[in-house]
């Protein structure tokens, strides 16, 4: 296996709408290890990016490498948290079944979750504060529960590098807890976590590493040096809230409101 | 198993004791089993079950409407079939599915290549082979065709059709779809709920969609010239419905389905044959609807009543 420094390397990417680019020659690298949130505007491509990159949607150009190997190779190593409304949540099925699902790939053709899986399974929930609702079907739940058996099914794959799209919306405070918590612990075991966030005022909190994206990436690096003023406005143009306190800029723009 | 899930298995266990006895009952209203009532009810319950199966997964994945669209757009196909090949009934069937299968396609094409958006397509496609099918059966009525008799039964559905073959062919898919389900399970299950997820993955979500689209395919077919290219889709997904009511687990909705299926089209299939020239399919179709009506109203936590009471209770409450 090559070894690489990144975890994912994207170079020339381009997707394109109906002949409208919704990303435009994208070159990113994200190095083993850090904690990602991408940023932007809405219809920047957030979501597209990490799509394209796993091969959902159909790029018009470009290259992606998971740890230098192309996808095919490193499905076993990736881990997906689609965004919650993505999905049917009537869906006839509860908690732990979904989060066994996090193994169907893995267990191979005409093979049954066994009881290890059920275990595994379980342990996840437990992770995101959820075993005690596992036998819960999922449209009972609240949209933040939903979001952390999404999370529990995730952990379960036991990637090394997981996507993450959106796990922050509309969620409530207990939630976002369980989700920075496990953000941290999953850092701590040496994986690379890659999620799309849209709040600005937490990135430099729970990120060390951040992309600024709209349609092209404006900038990418350590959180401590391209979270600056200057490209966040390159990124959002005139429509941002407010830009996050504690950024080295002038008061008045602190508290800028689109 | 939790608690709640082992009362659904009890209510499910229930139900096809009902059912099943619901044979000696009729015996003994005075329905007469023989030869042939017996190959009808037969027939009927199995073409139901395979309707539950697929009609499981047609719901779920949003496509219920895609049945009805194949159905009618196979209707040309049976008639061309006529045309070339006479009364064969192998050749009826693959007609129907030649012209039903085109239909399929030409929708899916239609909303990913033009601005037209599905159900657009789909209303479109359905009238435009629809139309043509009544044409050439129209065409092959005028026709001093001694062998032509049954054809127009394609419409509405025609029970006492069956013979010991048919039976034969309907066991038969029911044991290769039954199969099949089983085999692809968690497969099928996870690309019904989050393909994005399947595919992600690895699992080879391009042939498996193929595969469980041919089967809702193959089920319409064979069900066509028992519920009739009209109603064909309210047998493909009544079950079903009435049976989402009810679970909370995949595997309790498909067995559930099964059973309602199963006693539409049986039930349905010996009312049809009791008086000469009743049609089948609107009978099924009436049983079945009257479990999707009995399970709206009365199903734990999802029906109608149940949700009144809840809220009168919440009343009492503040």
């Amino acid at each position: 296996m090559p070894a690489s420094p990144y975890a994912l390397e994207i170079n020339d990417l381009t997707v394109a709408y109906r002949n409208t680019p919704v990303l435009w020659d994208i070159d990113l690298r994200v190095p083993s290890g850090v904690l990602m949130g991408i940023i932007g505007p809405n219809g920047a491509g957030k979501t597209t990016l990490i799509k394209a990159a796993l091969g959902l949607i159909p790029r018009a150009a470009g290259d992606v490498r998971f740890f230098g190997l192309p996808l095919r190779q490193a499905r076993a190593r990736i881990g997906y948290v689609p965004q919650r409304n993505s999905i049917d949540w009537d869906f006839p099925t509860t908690a732990l079944d979904v989060a066994m699902m996090g193994l169907y790939g893995k267990l191979g053709w005409l093979r049954r979750p066994d009881r290890a899986a059920r275990q595994a399974a379980l342990a996840a929930l437990e992770q995101v504060g959820m075993a005690h609702l596992a036998e819960r079907q999922i449209g009972q739940l609240s949209g933040g529960q939903q979001q952390r058996v999404f999370l529990a099914r995730a952990l379960v794959q036991n990637a090394d590098l997981y996507f993450m799209d959106e796990p922050f919306a509309a969620v409530d405070a207990v939630t976002e807890r369980a989700i920075v918590n496990l953000l941290g612990a999953l850092r701590k075991q040496g994986k690379t976590v890659i999620v799309v966030h849209h709040d600005l005022q937490t990135v430099a909190e729970y990120f060390d590493w951040v992309t600024l994206l709209n349609v092209e990436v404006i900038a990418s690096g350590a959180t401590s040096e391209v979270f600056t003023e200057e490209n966040i406005r390159r990124t959002y143009g005139g429509r941002i809230g407010a830009l996050p306190a504690g950024l080295n800029g002038s008061p008045e723009a602190s508290a800028y409101v689109a | 198993m939790s608690p709640e899930d082992r009362r659904v298995w009890r209510f499910i266990g229930a139900v096809a004791l009902c059912m099943a006895l619901s044979v000696p009952l009729s015996m003994a209203l005075g329905v007469q089993y023989d030869y042939t009532l017996t190959h009808v009810a037969l027939g009927g319950a199995l073409l139901g079950a395979l309707c539950g199966m697929a009609g499981t997964f047609a719901v779920l994945r949003g496509q219920s409407l895609i049945g009805d669209t194949l159905s009618h757009a196979a209707l040309p196909g049976v008639a061309l079939a006529f045309l070339l090949f006479g009364r064969e009934p192998l050749a009826l069937l693959l007609g129907a599915a030649a012209t039903g299968g085109l239909g399929i396609l030409l929708v899916n094409w239609l909303s990913s290549t033009t601005r037209l958006k599905q159900d657009a397509a789909m209303g479109i496609v359905l009238a435009a082979f629809f139309a043509i099918g009544v044409a050439l059966l129209s065409y092959i009525q005028g026709r001093a065709d001694a062998r032509q008799a049954g054809l127009d039964k394609f419409i509405f559905g025609q029970a006492a059709a069956i013979i010991a073959r048919d039976v034969v062919i309907l066991g038969a898919a029911c044991l290769l779809i039954g199969a099949l389900l089983l085999a692809f399970w968690k497969e099928f299950k996870l690309l019904t709920f989050d393909p994005d997820f399947a595919r992600v993955n690895g699992l080879p979500t391009g042939w498996l969609n193929g595969l469980l689209s041919t089967l809702i395919v193959i089920v319409c077919v064979i069900g066509l010239q028992l519920a009739g290219v009209i109603l064909m889709v309210g047998l493909l997904i009544a079950p079903a419905v009435a049976a989402r009511q009810w679970t909370r687990r995949l595997e309790q909705m498909i067995v559930l389905a099964m059973l309602f299926g199963a006693f539409s089209g049986g039930s349905g299939a010996v009312l049809s044959a009791l008086e000469r020239g009743l049609p089948t399919g609107p009978l099924m179709i009436a049983v079945a609807c009257g479990l999707v009506l009995v399970a709206l109203l009365f199903a734990p936590q999802r029906g109608v009543l149940w949700q009144l009471r809840q809220r009168r209770r919440l009343r009492g409450e503040v």
